[in-house]
């Protein structure tokens, strides 16, 4: 009976436990910042690993938390790329102001395209999306006086961060600054994402009609969340182009897309850390197989899709499961 | 300017021949098949390999294209693609897309990444001027030629098959409503899987004719990959003829486009597929009251 008197307070403090950081969390973020300390060496892979963790959390915004089929985020991660390092070339090479520019650029593009994501099916945003990325891609493609066409953007110099930490060769600041703009941005989201402003996303995503039905209003959350994790993508790109001090062409490319929708797909969509999980998983394989087949790297990848769905992720990260599930399937069979 | 629209016919209805298929496996299987460009493609490598090292005749070459495609389609939709059906569309993109890039990278491996030289017969080769005027000038290349009448016919056939057949019928029954369809004796899947082939099929056959125009290489699926998708998304999965006239515009609008304005390149069919897809997200020719 007591119980059922304190429910608002109970409903309260459990929407508010998804929100708080559990004990292991600010563990492992620790750890990530003080690998390129331990690892000097690999400070530069720790740094794209930041940034692909932050596009997929992007992307699992929209993914996970509204169902929408996107196959052209890259446009966002290309804009935001493209945007920093033509501002850090033309106007002022300080990496923050940089990236704030980056990831307006891709929020006001990420405005634009909500609109289109609002009717049709799977396949007419899967194809809009797509278009878009690929427009894009044309664009910088044939604006070459502007990016450099096909050869990219080159000869991008960042200034040092916050007037005193200059990018080193090796990375460290680089991985150091990735990482607090990833975290920044993903304690934000998932704050966001547990409010109950994020919790009506939900609803959309499991069952659009009921939630116009109890007055949310749908259109209006699809194109803000996808406003919102096109900003988040646009602030990737910036990183990526800050970093690295260039922009090419294959930042628009359908295998980024690709490439970060597998992620999310190996970390698990809808918890924010699904991406980073992916991220980290992904990376380290595309290391250990480029290493061994650099060229063929797109098959194995492809394998790995393929036994993916087929198999099923939940059974393919706990193996276990899978021997009784198919001694199951056979003795069906029989 | 008679001569860009005769390019544009010729490419739009190579277009038409090789996506299809895939309009057929989307608008009646409910099923995204992003590898259909990888069945194009080998259509197109087979064709040149029979005839770089066997001497096959060009014309031989076709139908042995569309037959082994068909087949390669069947086997790969009885092993594989069957078990994706009733997954969501997010497994089907990713499902899809996996066997594309290992389309992608296997070519590569066996075949080399250069770009493969197809080498027409003579009697395709060589163009006719017809009127050389000012404005009204039409040169036919020969290829173009027999491509617009390979195509032409086979698009009559398709539509006679799907609308005068028995198989014809069975095929809409099961797409409007396969339970029902199931329940009248039809057997569903094995029309699935038959229709699945013939796509793949002409697949192979679009990439075998199309090898002169478009140019092949290991890229090939997921270039084209994306023009196939506008012309199903623009035309609708629901008829044969949508896809058609989605093609053809779209294929004149690109062959205008890049010749008119080259500086823009294909920014133009983009624009308009988005564009179009805006205005019509359930594509630009269906039919009042259908899906």
């Amino acid at each position: 009976m007591k119980k059922f008197l304190n429910a608002p307070l109970d409903a309260r403090t459990q929407l508010l436990s998804t929100v708080r950081m559990r004990g292991w969390e600010p563990l492992i973020w620790l750890l990530a910042f003080a690998l390129p300390l331990l690892v000097p060496g690999h400070a530069l892979i720790v740094n794209e690993v930041a940034i692909v963790a932050l596009f997929a959390v992007s992307l699992d915004l929209v993914l996970g938390y509204t169902g929408i089929v996107s196959l052209g985020h890259a446009a966002f991660l290309g804009l935001g790329a493209y945007a920093s390092a033509l501002f850090a070339k033309h106007v002022m090479p300080d990496p923050l102001v940089g990236l704030l520019f980056g990831m307006g650029c891709a929020t006001l593009l990420g405005a634009l395209c909500s609109l289109t994501i609002l009717r049709g099916t799977d396949l007419t945003r899967l194809m809009v999306t797509l278009g878009m990325a690929l427009i894009l891609m044309e664009l910088a493609n044939k604006l070459d006086w502007l990016t450099g066409g096909s050869d990219g953007l080159q000869g991008v110099m960042m200034g040092p961060l916050l007037g005193r930490f200059e990018f080193d060769l090796y990375g460290q600041t680089a991985a150091w600054y990735s990482l607090t703009v990833l975290l920044v941005l993903f304690v934000l989201a998932r704050r966001w994402v547990n409010s109950p402003w994020g919790a009506t996303l939900m609803a959309v995503r499991d069952n659009p009609l009921r939630a116009m039905a109890i007055g949310i209003p749908v259109h209006n959350r699809l194109a803000v969340v996808y406003t919102v994790a096109a900003a988040l993508a646009g602030a990737a790109g910036a990183l990526m182009a800050q970093t690295t001090g260039f922009a090419s062409l294959d930042v628009f490319a359908l295998e980024r897309s690709a490439d970060v929708m597998l992620m999310l797909v190996i970390g698990g969509v809808g918890w924010l850390y699904g991406g980073v999980v992916g991220a980290v998983v992904f990376k380290l394989m595309h290391d250990v197989i480029a290493g061994i087949t650099p060229q063929y790297w797109t098959f194995w990848i492809g394998l790995f899709l393929v036994v993916l769905v087929m198999v099923g992720r939940e059974r393919l990260i706990r193996p276990w499961l899978w021997f009784g599930r198919s001694a199951d399937h056979k003795g069906g069979a029989q | 300017m008679l001569t860009i629209l005769f390019d544009g016919i010729a490419y739009g209805m190579l277009l038409f021949i090789l996506a299809v298929g895939l309009s057929v496996t989307m608008g009646l299987m409910n099923f995204i098949n992003l590898a259909h460009g990888a069945f194009a493609m080998a259509g197109g490598y087979l064709t040149v390999v029979l005839m770089q090292r066997f001497d096959v005749p060009f014309l031989l070459c076709l139908p042995l294209a569309f037959v082994a495609t068909a087949l390669l389609g069947a086997v790969l939709e009885r092993t594989l693609y069957r078990h994706m059906y009733n997954k969501p569309h997010l497994d089907q993109v990713l499902f899809s897309i996996g066997l594309a890039f290992m389309s992608v990278a296997s070519v590569d491996y066996w075949m080399g990444s250069q770009q493969q030289i197809m080498q027409l017969p003579d009697g395709l080769r060589g163009r006719t001027e017809l009127w050389t005027g000012e404005v009204f000038e039409l040169g036919m290349g020969h290829y173009r030629l027999f491509i617009i009448a390979v195509c032409a016919a086979l698009t009559v056939g398709l539509q006679f098959v799907l609308a005068k057949t028995r198989f014809g019928s069975r095929l809409r029954a099961s797409v409007d409503d396969a339970r029902v369809a199931a329940g009248l004796g039809i057997r569903v899947n094995l029309i699935f899987a038959a229709t699945f082939a013939v796509g793949s099929g002409l697949a192979g056959l679009g990439g075998a004719l199309g090898a002169e125009v478009l140019g092949l290489d290991p890229t090939f699926p997921l270039k084209f990959m994306v023009y196939f998708l506008i012309v199903v998304a623009v035309g609708g999965t629901s008829s044969i003829s949508g896809p058609l006239w989605a093609a053809l515009l779209l294929g004149i609008a690109d062959v205008a486009g890049k010749y008119y304005m080259p500086k823009l390149g294909s920014f133009i069919v983009y624009s308009l597929m988005i564009a179009i897809l805006i205005w019509r997200p359930q594509g630009l020719f269906v039919r009042k009251g259908g899906r």
